[in-house]
């Protein structure tokens, strides 16, 4: 018997819930609504058109309300069905599609969707992506009155009984409170983002789910076998039969993985010699913390404070500033937090900053450079984090140093911020340990000048990355150039662990490479103190370092930066810890 | 508030994370739909009915913006500090 060779399809997009899982393809598609008939009605019948549309929306209210008696405990604090339950009633939505049937003597089809094209197009317009996300909700509450009105029958996901994998433009959210968990292996959707609903929902029945694929439901048709990698959100149509035996390995893998780690990842991460590596966690929300505290964090190695400067017409005030991190400080205690200032960039710009025009924003107006531009700006931040500060243990952390007077600048401004709050008589504490962010090249040659200034360095190797091999990793063309491993990269994280041995300071690393448990020997031999993640790397992380020992991870790193290629090194490091590896990673 | 008791309208600026979404915008409509005239949420110049949340939601106010609840009886005071009330805390969020 011979199968027909189908194309194996690889489809990246955004991990919203981790987990693997294989199986069977099930297209939720609301076929029969997209296309509605425009006819007129006799003005006797506009009374009973205006009727059959009330009675739909009637209906459409039943379904949502025997949903939200339906729907598992898990979601019961989610209020948006109650919400679209409103919105079937509101008088821009139902108000004037009844006005449109009986000005235009129109069919109730034709008035809704006339209705809701213009309440899509006016959202369209809105400059700020979550605004626009925001005509979802009007969208999903007409749609459910258009299957109502066509009477199409409706994808009943409760009623699904095989073992399925969903596959949707977008879940709405009286969709995924259907989902019957014991039956649902995940699901996928062309639209959303990290924060979306879906992925929110699939976290909480803990399924995975990949979403913002875009073409999805085009590539993928009912049936097809797919393969769904919520941990680094690939999606693997038609997979091969070699492609279906790695991820069948990958999936087991990650169950036992994730069972082990719910059992140790509070232990400490010390060497079978007992030195002991601090793991912490980058986050960029509050909310972040408790998988933090999940996953077993020693601390926050990297709080970003971006999210508060965007989706906003302002700048946040101290106010706000200091409310969050007091929550984050407070929530941690007495474990430290990081508070990284202000890294807005190019394209992480504040919407009405049109200022913001640069040819090449990653060698642009950022991070302590746009800080320092903008005083007013800064300090407010600065307060902040130092009032913050008297709720727990901060450390402050300069991104993108590149010259000296730029941390003196820096330091400077902090020292001016304590004044105002001494004047102002409100609570800080000035004495924290002070960080510089190790990630243009320039700092690592001027480390030796850099460490009078600093209590501890931490090194972004996203970015150094990027400087020192001059490598944009969006650029398909040089990505692969791209290696953590490449020697000139181990030179220069050498030098700063040097260098902070010297003058006695402390060493942390904070970018990707912190997280791969391939690199652990590494920077363990090369001296890091603490590593910074993901929250959901660090249960991992420690696993490997509890397997290691430094003396012997330093002879290792002495080897392994006389290579001269990164194949070199990482070939080494298969030889060497391949079997430790092989046995701790999921992946 | 006691001076704003006999106004007709109130400032007050969005707090929450989020913005005013659709279940934030839901609370104000559910609450303006008890008045007894028109209730409105100005933002700049434009206006829209507080009792909508599909009109509410038109506005687009992210956070940190600073809109003004209006109402054009006196005797829907109380749902004028109710909404006003509600904004100021940031939905409880």
């Amino acid at each position: 018997m011979s199968k027909p060779a189908l194309q194996e399809i690889i489809l990246k997009g955004i991990n919203a819930s981790p987990g693997i899982c294989i199986g069977k393809a099930y297209l939720v598609d609301k076929e029969g609504v997209d296309v509605v008939e425009k006819y007129y009605i006799k003005k006797k019948k506009l009374q009973a058109e205006v009727k059959r549309f009330k009675a739909a929306v009637k209906r459409a209210r039943d379904e949502f309300q025997s949903i939200i008696e339906n729907r598992p405990e898990e979601l019961e604090r989610d209020y948006i069905l109650e919400t679209h339950i409103a919105l079937l009633k509101d008088k821009m939505l139902y108000g004037r599609t009844v006005e449109t049937i009986q000005t235009e003597a129109v069919n109730a089809e034709w008035a809704l969707k006339k209705i809701v094209s213009g309440l899509i197009m006016t959202f369209e317009k809105m400059g700020d992506a979550y605004l626009k996300e925001r005509a979802s909700d009007v969208v999903h509450v007409s749609d459910c009155i258009m299957r109502n009105l066509v009477g199409a029958t409706t994808e009943n996901i409760a009623a699904i009984d095989k073992r399925v994998i969903l596959v949707a433009n977008d879940l709405s959210p009286a969709e995924t409170s259907q989902i019957n968990l014991a039956r649902i292996m995940g699901f996928i959707t062309n639209r959303g983002g990290k924060t979306s609903h879906t992925g929110i929902v699939a976290q909480a029945l803990e399924i995975p789910a990949v979403v913002g694929l875009e073409t999805a439901t085009i590539e993928i048709k009912s049936d097809d076998l797919i393969i769904v990698d919520g941990n680094t959100g690939i999606v693997i149509i038609h997979p091969s039969e070699q492609t279906l035996v790695e991820y069948e390995e990958r999936k087991i893998n990650y169950e036992e993985y994730k069972a082990v780690i719910t059992r140790e990842s509070h232990l400490s991460a010390e060497t079978t010699d007992g030195v002991r590596l601090e793991v912490m966690a980058n986050i960029e929300l509050p909310e972040e913390i408790v998988s933090v505290k999940n996953y077993g964090g020693d601390g926050i190695g990297l709080y970003r404070t971006e999210f508060q400067y965007m989706n906003r017409q302002d700048f946040p005030n101290e106010e706000e500033l200091f409310g969050k991190y007091r929550e984050v400080v407070e929530l941690m205690t007495p474990k430290p937090v990081t508070i990284r200032t202000l890294d807005i960039n190019g394209d992480k710009a504040v919407a009405n900053q049109s200022d913001f025009n640069e040819t090449n924003p990653a060698l642009g107006l950022r991070a302590i450079r746009y800080c320092l531009r903008k005083p007013d700006v800064f300090k407010t931040q600065l307060r902040a984090i130092l009032r913050a500060a008297a709720f727990g243990r901060v450390r402050i952390l300069f991104p993108m140093i590149a010259a000296y007077f730029e941390i003196c600048e820096a330091i400077k401004a902090l020292d001016e911020a304590a004044e105002s709050l001494e004047k102002d008589g409100l609570p800080y504490k000035r004495e924290i340990d002070i960080g510089i962010m190790v990630e243009v090249p320039s700092a690592v040659v001027l480390a030796d000048l850099l460490a009078d200034k600093a209590d501890f360095f931490s090194i972004g190797t996203n970015d150094l990355i990027q400087y020192a091999l001059a490598i944009d990793r969006g650029n398909r063309n040089v990505a692969h150039l791209y290696q953590p491993l490449d020697p000139a990269v181990l030179r220069l994280i050498k030098r700063v662990a040097d260098v902070s041995r010297e003058k006695g300071l402390e060493v942390f690393m904070c970018g990707e490479m912190a997280a791969s448990a391939q690199h652990m020997p590494l920077l363990l031999g090369l001296g890091m103190d603490e590593l910074s993640m993901n929250p959901q790397s660090i249960p991992q992380a420690k696993r490997v370092i509890r397997a290691l020992k430094r003396s012997d991870a330093q002879m290792f790193a002495r080897e392994a930066l006389k290579k001269k290629t990164a194949r070199g090194v990482f070939e080494m490091i298969q030889d060497t810890y391949g079997d430790i590896l092989s046995e701790l990673e999921y992946r | 508030m006691a001076e704003n008791e006999s106004k007709k309208y109130r400032n007050t600026t969005i707090r929450n994370e989020l913005g005013l979404h659709a279940r934030s915008a839901a609370r104000i409509a559910g609450i303006a739909q008890n008045s007894r005239a028109n209730v409105w949420i100005q933002k700049n110049d434009e206006k829209a009915d507080a009792s909508s949340i599909i009109d509410i939601l038109t506005l687009a106010c992210a956070k940190g913006t600073k809109i003004t609840i209006i109402v054009e009886d006196l005797a829907d005071t109380h749902i004028l500090n109710a909404i006003a009330d509600l904004v100021d805390s940031g939905f409880g969020e």
